[in-house]
């Protein structure tokens, strides 16, 4: 066995972590003892996100690095200590810690600094640059005792700069020498609109502006002057004027660097010592520093194919600057030739002042090929548009449609097209995915779901700028693999449920033995049955637990409770509108202590009673029943609960009885079956102590009459309900619910909460008011009649159940037996019982 | 029947559970064999019925009689009550972890009496 060669990388940033994730993946461990010195007190981040750490991500969150992945793979990394010397002749380098390590290669990976430009006193205590977590530490730290902070460079990361230090709430300026923001990358128009947009925004832009002097005050950074006489007041400053590549250490070693800074490297990467490779921001390629993180990762890899795979073909010629970011806010793209600097290249550009967009498309002489562009205010296109560029694919007949929005119930022509790119075209930049590489991914890997294939591929990992195209490329694979049918409900049905519950509506069945002979196949499994118990249950509402039901019914709705993990259940009896007796409650506290249940208010103002064995439901159900209780359809897919607020009969500031109206719609839609819960609210005034904006459907109070509010969420997305009708009265009001319900019904995916089916849909609001206000699809006569038809046959399905002895057989644990469940224990915690943990039921000693 | 569980060297003793109409089509319920918890699934509306352990090594609860009844390509299923994993009736194998196997028993309908068989290694 030979021994290993080391090969040391210097810096730990993103692109030397690339190279050895890519030496990871081609196995080079095997041959290479791989070393690594990083000078910060952290392993590679994200810089590229770096402003994400003001938006509450943690160092950890940013970190690019799996933990133990380097330990895994026996790389051996100096975190803290810098690389100070290389000595070429005995061929070792040298640390700050005053290690020397041999090596065979050297990939120098150093990166760059921010440039400070030559302001006196540039150095005073409140000025900052914006480059590493600890820089942003810092700033944040001293930012907590300013209230205006200035930018000094209005390019991309001073931009991004700006941003953080808006987020802070300090009063933002951003100054640049040039005459417009991101003089690199956007021309003269494009800098107008985006500076106005940036303006809207609160940031003040000043260009033309060259400072000349920082004064201080109690020697803190107070004010700074300008060439032209005018001068600007600020607690701090942050310098963001560009970078300058890191070269100390070649240039102290001998190697060649540019005049004016970085390390020279050839087509292979290589300096001019060939076993001295650099890669990114502090390589020289053609009198060039490439400070994107794309082409750094480019470098890498034709590093790693000459150091791991011997591939001699691999080469450096240069990269696409091509950008897409979000800066405060605001799309900003810029790509190809987007100065129009070829011979003869013609321009088509729009500017809409109004909404701050501008786009400009760079094309070829005679119009055939786009060579490069700029967007501002909506980047969309630019995924696509990119594309054209770097394919030379054949403009469509008018290409100035690319630049326009897509009209109404027409994609952007933008917008299509992944079928018409070529395998070979590059979709993530940053990670220099192609679209072969993706589709391969998704085809071999059986991919169906975007997060796989960022994961699998790594595409769109990077900025991110590419996942819509990502997306389009996952969607259209699957469309060929014949598996858009992934609307289909299941494996037993080919539909979805919007045309199942067609098909079960206009043929009339009632059971789902018919609907599955005549329209499916198979037994069904847990996502058909309940759906289409679910879609049974809104449209003829036959008992759930009625034999021909009863088979279909997740365990809530066959035991009609809500089960716990240690297979109990919980009770909650309906309480309409919130609004219970001392009697009542008595009855619930009475309950609880003579079948030993947990209690608990619920957010639904409800009261929840946990721990009840399927033996005791029956049993509870009497004694609540006969005190005037029914079910509250806490474990349906069903309409939960409608919150109100005390309103106008108690409350000093409300304007119309909340409560009264809480308690008619919750009695009104009781036990109403649905894709999904549904929860509902009623406030007596623009206060909204119900929060009935968080609702699926929730009405105000208004001096007029009520406003109707529909499609919102609490939950794991939050999303604020939207006014579909304004001071209505009661029975419109009334009306519209009925509609609105029974369209969503009809409608939505199988457990598709009303936000998410809102989301999807087409035309959104407008669209909504059309159908239910304005009953465009003249179906509104026969929404209303299937919501009478609900309402008049609900039954309480608690009582059903009691009064049917052959029901009631089945609230047993055994069958042939009346024990209890024996794995059931408990323990005591604030005066109540809790099921026991496993480690718990070890102790106690009565473990399975 | 189908004989879930190799039979070698042991008596078989059935003991009786319930009657088969005690359980209705396409469900399941839970019997006490011998000291131990096993879920009794009817599927169909005749006498093909699987018995597995009633015990759901994710959730750890005992809760499987009280499973939907399915199939996945033909192979008979239950899936879980509380988090919904997939058990394969024939075989206990899960669907969704391939290191998780749980228990199966022999089931018979003897004049409409549902039986489960205790094997008692010689």
């Amino acid at each position: 066995m030979t021994a290993k060669k080391n090969l040391i990388v210097i810096g730990n940033g993103m692109v030397g972590h690339k190279f050895l994730e890519l030496a990871i993946a081609k196995n080079a461990t095997q041959k290479w003892n791989l070393i690594t010195f990083c000078e910060e007190p952290r392993v590679a981040y994200d810089r590229v996100n770096l402003s994400g750490f003001f938006s509450g991500k943690t160092a950890a969150d940013l970190s690019l690095v799996e933990p133990g992945l380097y330990q895994e793979n026996g790389i051996q990394i100096h975190i803290g200590d810098k690389a100070v010397a290389i000595n070429r002749a005995e061929k070792t380098v040298t640390s700050a810690n005053g290690l020397t390590v041999s090596y065979d290669k050297i990939v120098l990976a150093t990166g760059s600094y921010p440039f400070v430009p030559p302001i006196k006193r540039n150095d005073a205590t409140g000025t900052f640059v914006y480059r590493t977590i600890e820089d942003l530490e810092a700033m944040s730290g001293y930012a907590k005792n300013c209230k205006v902070g200035v930018v000094v460079g209005g390019g991309l990361l001073g931009l991004e700069a700006a941003n953080a230090i808006q987020n802070m709430g300090l009063k933002t300026h951003v100054v640049e020498f040039a005459p417009r923001l991101m003089p690199v990358q956007i021309d003269e128009a494009g800098g107008n609109v985006l500076r106005d947009k940036i303006e809207e925004l609160g940031v003040s832009v000043h260009i033309n502006k060259s400072t000349t002097e920082i004064v201080r005050e109690n020697g803190k950074v107070a004010k700074m002057l300008f060439a032209d006489g005018t001068e600007l007041e600020t607690d701090m400053i942050v310098f963001s004027a560009g970078i300058r590549p890191r070269d100390e250490l070649a240039r102290f070693s001998g190697i060649t660097v540019g005049e004016r800074g970085g390390i020279i490297i050839n087509d292979n990467c290589q300096t001019s010592d060939p076993d001295i490779y650099a890669i990114g921001e502090c390589a020289l390629y053609q009198n060039r520093i490439y400070g994107l993180v794309a082409p750094g990762y480019t470098m890498a890899g034709v590093v790693a194919d000459r150091i791991f795979n011997n591939i001699t073909t691999s080469s450096f010629t240069g990269a696409d600057m091509s950008t897409k970011l979000k800066l405060l806010g605001v799309d900003v793209a810029s790509f190809g030739d987007a100065f129009a600097t070829t011979p003869g290249a013609k321009e088509i550009a729009i500017t809409d002042s109004v909404q701050g967009i501008y786009k400009k498309l760079v094309l070829n002489k005679d119009g055939t090929l786009l060579l490069g562009g700029i967007l501002i205010g909506d980047a969309s296109a630019y995924g696509t548009l990119l594309q054209f560029v770097q394919n030379n694919i054949t403009l469509p007949p008018h290409p100035e449609d690319l630049l326009m929005p897509p009209r109404e119930g027409k994609p952007a022509v933008a917008a299509m097209g992944v079928n018409s790119l070529p395998d070979t075209a590059q979709i993530c930049s940053c990670n220099n995915v192609s679209k072969g590489d993706i589709c391969t991914a998704i085809r071999e890997k059986n991919l169906t779901d975007i997060g796989s294939v960022k994961k699998c591929t790594k595409a769109g990992t990077g900025c991110g700028g590419c996942v819509p195209l990502v997306t389009d490329i996952l969607k259209s694979e699957m469309k060929k693999a014949g598996l858009v049918v992934k609307n289909h409900l299941c494996e037993h049905f080919p539909y979805s449920r919007q045309e199942l519950y067609h098909l079960l509506r206009f043929h009339q069945i009632k059971t789902f033995d018919d609907l599955i002979q005549q329209h499916g196949k198979g037994l069904g499994c847990e996502i058909c049955k309940p759906a289409v118990a679910s879609m049974l249950a809104s449209t003829w509402n036959d008992h759930v637990l009625a034999p021909t039901h009863v088979s279909l019914q997740d365990t809530n709705d066959y035991y009609l409770a809500n089960i716990q993990r240690d297979g109990t259940y919980s009770v909650v009896p309906r309480v309409p509108g919130g609004e219970i007796t001392p009697e009542k409650l008595i009855v619930l506290g009475e309950v609880a202590q003579e079948f030993g249940l947990y209690t608990k208010i619920t957010g639904g103002q409800r009261i929840d009673l946990f721990g009840a064995r399927v033996d005791q439901l029956p049993l509870i159900w009497k004694r609540l029943v006969d005190a005037g209780f029914e079910s509250g359809h806490a474990y349906g897919k069903a309409l939960r609960t409608v919150k109100s607020c005390v309103g106008s009969t108690w409350c000093r500031f409300g304007v119309q009885d909340s409560t009264s109206l809480a308690i008619e719609v919750e009695l009104r839609y009781r036990g109403l079956r649905s894709p999904h819960k549904l929860k509902s609210a009623v406030s007596g005034c623009t206060r909204e102590c119900a929060e009935a904006q968080s609702k699926d459907f929730g009405i105000i109070a208004t001096e007029k009459g009520w406003n109707l509010y529909v499609c919102g969420n609490g939950g794991m997305k939050p999303q604020h309900a939207i006014l579909l009708a304004a001071d209505i009265d009661k029975e419109t009001l009334i009306k519209y619910v009925d509609r609105f319900l029974v369209f969503y019904i009809r409608t939505a995916d199988r457990l598709e909460r009303t936000a998410t089916w809102f989301n999807k849909l087409e035309g959104g609001i407008e669209y909504l008011k059309q159908v239910i206000v304005e009953d465009s699809l003249g179906i509104c006569a026969e929404l209303e009649a299937q919501m009478e038809h609900l309402v008049k046959t609900y039954q309480c399905e608690w009582k059903v159940t009691i009064e049917d002895a052959e029901k009631v057989q089945r609230f047993r644990h055994f069958v042939n037996s009346d024990e209890f469940d024996p794995s059931l224990v408990y323990v005591e915690e604030r005066g109540q019982k809790r099921p026991a943990t496993e480690e718990e039921k070890v102790l106690i000693g009565s473990a399975k | 029947m189908v004989q879930a569980l190799p039979v070698r060297d042991t008596i078989t003793t059935w003991v009786n559970v319930c009657p088969l109409a005690a359980i209705a089509p396409n469900t399941g319920v839970c019997a006490l064999v011998a000291g131990q918890q096993v879920a009794v699934f009817r599927v169909g509306y005749g006498s093909d019925l699987y018995a597995i352990s009633n015990y759901d090594p994710f959730s750890k609860a005992f809760v499987l009689s009280r499973g939907i009844v399915g199939d996945r390509n033909g192979i008979p299923k239950v899936a879980s009550p509380i988090y919904k994993q997939n058990f394969n009736l024939l075989t206990g194998q899960s669907f969704d972890d391939e290191n998780v196997k749980i228990p199966t028993y022999q089931v018979r309908v003897v004049s409409d009496r549902v039986q489960i068989a205790i094997g008692e290694v010689l």
